[in-house]
């Protein structure tokens, strides 16, 4: 009981990660019909800027941990937000009347480019950081420990997304959001200008890509230029199988993923978590290719 | 008499290499009820898409209100005070009623929604039953008078109708056409206005232009027009 507990608790955390990330594939299909190849590298970068950001305010002789963390977010959705938005305005704006195939293409240059761009900045060692929020929180007589740093990852995602829902579900920003999802011409003649929407969904899946790096970064106190492929390919896993263009799919759908990711490494072992990640998506695409919660294309016209 | 407020001069629009307008000229004053007749595919609602500048027009140009509004990009042209009910009605289908028409009003005056929403509501009470239905889900007839209140949402100086009548009830497109004078009259909105029912548009409207294949090959009154042999002959009593 206690280790599945244990092992829950992790998958829930590793799940909210995915989750982050999927939400920015799914928004960005959702918006111009694209997947956003290049996403991964985006979680990447916001990684690496929450590293840096640490390095440089411990330079300048600031550690207190609360304001180092809070500088860290910030800094990394920035800074990621300024990427995703180039991105966008350089490899996929000028491509929106092209075939579908040109778009897609650009993004996975875009992102190979972005892999060997943070190879070249930063080198190509993998780079620790050391446990800026230690200890645990033991409960049931110390047989379930969770560490802080995996506590506050589920919290923030869960204040990220109910954020997240209000902005999309109640504002006029969010309105015009899901007005472009279902019409951009129509969206056009009501006065939207569309392509600031469309930037500004590249600048929020971004930011949230963004909290995911630095959590991770946070967890496992190592990364490198390379997490962001199959981080990426998970998340986008998660997308696909919560349902494209679905925002709770997104969220559940990164969820499961992380719970059969830690339960698989804790009950049948972690060689093989990628297999039955994997095996999940392909199973979801045969028998429910809408995924969990994305809506069967029925409308009345 | 004064500058017209809509002036298309020699408007050219093409798909690709076909050519849907060839060479349009229009004018529309301020106040008016103008209609436009034609059969399908003769580019009408091609020239309702281009004065929102999507498409783009290759050649010639609109004036707006003495404003060259050709090349602006097409929320600056709404921006202007045009509103439009596209062809299909294009309403947002997974949104509910009131946020239809709430994106109606994007453009429109800070504080203005409250009476607005009043106004459309009052203009069409089905709506007012529906408002928090989903408008995916709601017959043509709805939609369609949805379309019409998101366009009215903006208070705009000129309303575009692309076929308000299409796939109507008889007794609904009497209660459209109704709705379009009361505004005509009530709030002084210029409608420039396509339609295929060439009496009910003809009867309605000012001043009236035919369309054939991308060209304007008549214009007139429209009681000048409905009397036309030609028009007759074509619109109101062949092909029926």
């Amino acid at each position: 009981m206690e280790y599945f507990l244990q092992q829950l608790i992790n998958g829930l955390s590793l799940g909210a990660i995915y989750g982050l990330i999927a939400i920015g594939y799914t928004m960005v299909y959702g918006i111009i019909g694209m997947i956003n190849f290049a996403h991964g590298e985006i979680y990447m970068i916001g990684s690496f800027v929450a590293l840096i950001t640490f390095l440089a305010l411990g330079a300048l002789g600031i550690t207190w941990v609360p304001l180092a963390l809070v500088v860290m977010l910030a800094a990394s959705m920035l800074f990621t937000s300024v990427y995703g938005w180039t991105v966008e305005r350089i490899a996929y704006r000028p491509l929106r009347n092209s075939p579908r195939l040109a778009p897609l293409i650009s993004a996975i240059g875009m992102s190979i480019f972005l892999q060997n761009y943070m190879q070249i900045l930063q080198g190509a060692r993998s780079k620790p950081l050391q446990p800026i929020l230690p200890g645990n929180l033991t409960i049931l007589d110390g047989a379930v420990s969770v560490s802080y740093v995996r506590l506050a990852t589920i919290v923030l995602t869960l204040a990220l997304m109910i954020g997240f829902t209000i902005l999309i579900n109640k504002t006029s920003l969010g309105r015009a959001q899901r007005a472009c999802e279902q019409d951009k011409k129509m969206a056009g003649l009501l006065g939207v200008n569309v392509d600031r929407i469309i930037s500004l969904t590249f600048v929020m899946g971004a930011a949230l890509a963004a909290v995911a790096g630095m959590m991770v970064l946070l967890i496992y106190g190592v990364i490198d230029f390379y997490i962001g492929f199959l981080a990426g390919v998970k998340s986008f896993t998660a997308a696909v199988l919560g349902g494209v263009g679905s925002l709770p799919g997104a969220m559940l759908g990164g969820v499961v993923i992380g719970l059969i990711e830690s339960f698989w490494s804790g009950y049948v072992g972690s060689e093989w978590k990628d297999v039955a990640t994997f095996t999940l998506l392909v199973l979801v695409l045969i028998f429910r290719p809408t995924g969990l919660l994305g809506r069967p294309e029925i409308e009345k016209v | 008499m004064s500058e017209p407020m809509l002036k298309v001069s020699g408007v050219h629009t093409f798909y690709g290499a076909i050519e849907a307008l060839k060479g349009i000229d229009i004018e529309i004053n301020a106040g008016e009820i103008v209609s436009l007749i034609g059969a399908n595919g003769a580019g009408k609602s091609t020239l309702l898409m281009t004065l929102c500048g999507s498409p783009r027009a290759r050649q010639g140009r609109v004036h707006f209100e003495g404003e060259d509004i050709t090349d602006l990009p097409t929320h600056e042209i709404v921006r202007r005070g045009i509103a439009q009910s596209p062809e299909g009605r294009r309403i947002f289908p997974r949104m509910s009623v009131l946020e239809n028409l709430q994106m109606g009003s994007i453009v429109a005056q800070p504080g203005s929604f409250d009476r607005e929403l009043e106004r459309v509501l009052t203009l069409f009470p089905r709506l007012k039953e529906r408002i928090a239905q989903r408008a995916g889900t709601m017959s043509g007839g709805e939609q369609q008078m949805l379309a019409i209140g998101r366009a009215l949402m903006s208070q705009p100086r000129l309303l575009l109708l692309d076929e308000p009548s299409l796939g109507l009830a008889p007794l609904i497109v009497k209660q459209i056409f109704s709705v379009i004078k009361e505004i005509n009259r009530e709030q002084k909105m210029t409608v420039f206005m396509v339609e295929q029912n060439a009496f009910h548009a003809l009867k309605l409207a000012h001043r009236g232009y035919v369309m054939v294949n991308g060209k304007i090959t008549m214009t007139g009154s429209g009681a000048a027009l409905l009397a036309d042999p030609e028009v007759r002959a074509a619109y109101l009593e062949g092909g029926h």
